[in-house]
Formats: structure tokens, sequence, C-alpha cells
């Protein structure tokens, strides 16, 4: 299957086709359908392009599954192929969650509806926390090792979570030490 | 005016400014992903101005978390919540425009700065950051059900179920929602 030839996009309405599909099938985040869908089924790109963009598209502050749509589209088709791609991934997920959010405003008042949105938020409390503990174990290969990156994510949770800090300063800050130390550990 | 469609505070220009340009700063900050800037949003529009209670704005990311899409579709309904869809426009756009502009000069332009040490650094030094803020939003999100037996229950069984099952994220939310429709939570 990898032998097979690249295709390309036809056009913009091609684009913002397929990343409106990856987007829909994308129940907590959209990046898990994204190689399956690009590489494998509509053969865009090699999986070493597709790993390339992600590493690029996670560098990029914002989400992730957006900068890479961003950049794919800009990649075929220039400025145009971009706002496709984005139109493609947000349009229709937006008007479903507004739809959600213009229910819940509706019904906020019925007891059951209260009740069901605490449990949903616990859960997303939990989804959230989940994948952030399935990072850990990327922490083994971190250059900057067990314990500073340990230290640094400790910190990080202190200080936005519990001490309530800014976010501004502890990326600047925290994140701009952390990244110091790693550049220092890589050359060594 | 109608609330459906501009909100408790839809019509104060100055309301829509600052909501735009704190989600425009904070999209400048997200380097691991658009929820690492949830506590921060948390902090600005409950905790500073007072604009939503800690359950709208958890409730706002579990009703985003039950519709496919983009994690960042959380800031429309933030926006929605607070100022309708004026607020929508004023949050999605300050969440993207930076962002996305930065995105696609890396695109055209990056290819030529690029320096393998540097890249790797970054995104080495910037991964126990990510993961130190992901879980300071969980902790953060939990805020209107910390008083709840239910609910102290119901997370670390959904972090188990995730880590430990293939079970589709969506299934846990629907299961979340009839746990508490039911009262337990």
């Amino acid at each position: 299957m990898s032998d097979a030839p690249l295709r390309r996009p036809r056009d913009a309405l091609d684009i913002a086709r397929v990343f409106n599909r990856m987007a829909l099938q994308g129940f907590g985040g959209v990046l898990a359908v994204a190689q399956r869908e690009l590489v494998e089924r509509e053969r865009w790109l090699t999986k070493a392009q597709f790993l390339e963009l992600l590493s690029l598209g996670q560098v990029l502050p914002g989400p992730n599954i957006i900068n890479m749509a961003l950049i794919i589209g800009d990649r075929f088709l220039g400025g145009r192929g971009a706002a496709a791609a984005l139109a493609g991934l947000v349009c229709l997920p937006l008007l479903i969650v507004l739809l959600l959010a213009a229910l819940y405003r509706e019904f906020v008042d019925v007891p059951m509806v209260a009740g069901a949105l605490r449990g949903m938020g616990a859960v997303a409390a939990g989804l959230v926390i989940g994948t952030a503990l399935k990072l850990v174990g990327v922490l083994r290969v971190n250059p900057l090792g067990w314990t500073a990156g340990g230290l640094v994510a400790l910190l990080a949770l202190l200080a936005v979570g519990v001490w309530r800090w800014p976010l501004v300063g502890v990326v600047l800050g925290l994140g701009g030490l952390s990244v110091a130390v790693a550049w220092w550990r890589l050359g060594r | 005016m109608n609330t459906l469609f501009f909100g408790p505070h839809g019509t104060d220009g100055g309301v829509l400014l600052s909501l735009f340009l704190h989600f425009g700063l904070l999209s400048l900050l997200a380097v691991g992903g658009a929820l690492t800037t949830a506590p921060d949003m948390q902090r600005f529009v409950v905790g500073e101005r007072g604009w939503l209670s800690d359950a709208q704005f958890t409730s706002s990311v579990a009703i985003a978390q039950a519709a496919p899409g983009p994690n960042l579709l959380f800031v429309a309904v933030v926006g929605w919540n607070i100022a309708g869809l004026a607020g929508v426009a004023a949050t999605l756009a300050g969440s993207l425009l930076p962002s996305t502009t930065l995105a696609l000069a890396a695109a055209r332009y990056g290819d030529r700065y690029r320096e393998a040490r540097t890249m790797r650094a970054f995104s080495a030094g910037m991964a126990p950051l990510t993961l130190g803020l992901l879980l300071a939003t969980g902790w953060v999100l939990t805020a209107p059900v910390r008083n709840s037996w239910g609910a102290m229950l119901l997370v670390p069984l959904t972090v188990l179920l995730l880590l430990k099952t293939a079970v589709s994220p969506i299934w846990l939310v629907a299961a979340g929602a009839v746990v508490g429709a039911m009262g337990w939570v």
C-alpha cells in the first residue's frame, strides 16, 4: 500500500470535504483519525510526511489538528486550500456544538439536565486527566529526564491549577527554562 | 434584545473586545493544545470577571466533549454562554487568528529557519509543561463537583477506563450524563 502513488486533492471543495469527514468522526479530538484518513484513505501524504507535519504542528501554538490542516491545505492550494481545510474542520462541528449549547441553555433549569451536565463535567475532567497521564510515558525518553521533567510538570500543575497564576508567566518562565535545559542536555 | 442570540453580555463591546484579546493571547500560549489554556480562561471569565459560574464553565467543556470535532470548539461554547453569537465570534476569532497566522507563516517560511536541535529542545522542554497544564485543566474542571462523593468516584473511574480499556470517550461522556441525570453526581 505504501508503494501506491500519492494523490492530490481535486480542488478546495475536496479538501473541505475530507477535513469535514475527519472532524465528524473525531469525538474527543480529531488527531487520532487524521493519519488513517490522510495517509491510508486519501493518500495525500506519506506516513513520514504526516509525522513531520505532526511534529511541526506540535511545536506551533494552537490546536495541533488545526495547524496541520492549515499547512496541508496551504501546500496543495495556497491560501484557498488553507481556508478550505479550516472551514471543513470547524464549520459543521461548530454548528453541532452550538445547537447543544442552545439546548442546554433552554433546559438548564430541569434538574435532570443539570445533573446530566454535572456528570458529563466530571467525565470531561477525568478524560483530560487521563490524556495527561498518557504523556507520562513520553517523559521516560525525554532528554530532560524523569526528575527535571517531573518537577516541571508538578510546578506547572501547582502554579496554574492551584495557585492560579496567569498562564503567560508560567509558559514563558517555566516553559522557557525547561526548553533551555533541554537544549543544553541535547548538546552534551 | 433576544438573549438567545446575544446572551447576558452580547451587546457590551467592552466585554467582546476583552474576550477577543484574552483568548488571542492564550492562543499564542497554547503550546500543548487548546485545552492547556482552559485553566487561564476559567481564571479570567469565572474568577476575575464573574461572567460565568464554575458550573457553567465546566459544562461548556463537557458539551464540547460530547460533540464531534476539534477540542478547541469548547471556546465557542464559553463565548456563547457569555455573549451569544457575538461571544462565539469573539472567542473563536481570538483563539484562531494568532495561531493560524503563525502556522501559515511557518508553513511558508519555516523550513529555512528550522534547526534540529532547537526544534527538539522546544518540543522536549514543552512536553512536561503540557503534562502539568493538562492535569491543571482536569483539576480546574472538577471545581463545581468537588463536594460530591459521586463525582469524586466518577473522575478516577473515567481515568482508569480511558487508560486501561479501548472504549471511545463519547461512551464515557454518555455514561456520565446518565449517572448525573439520576442524581448521583
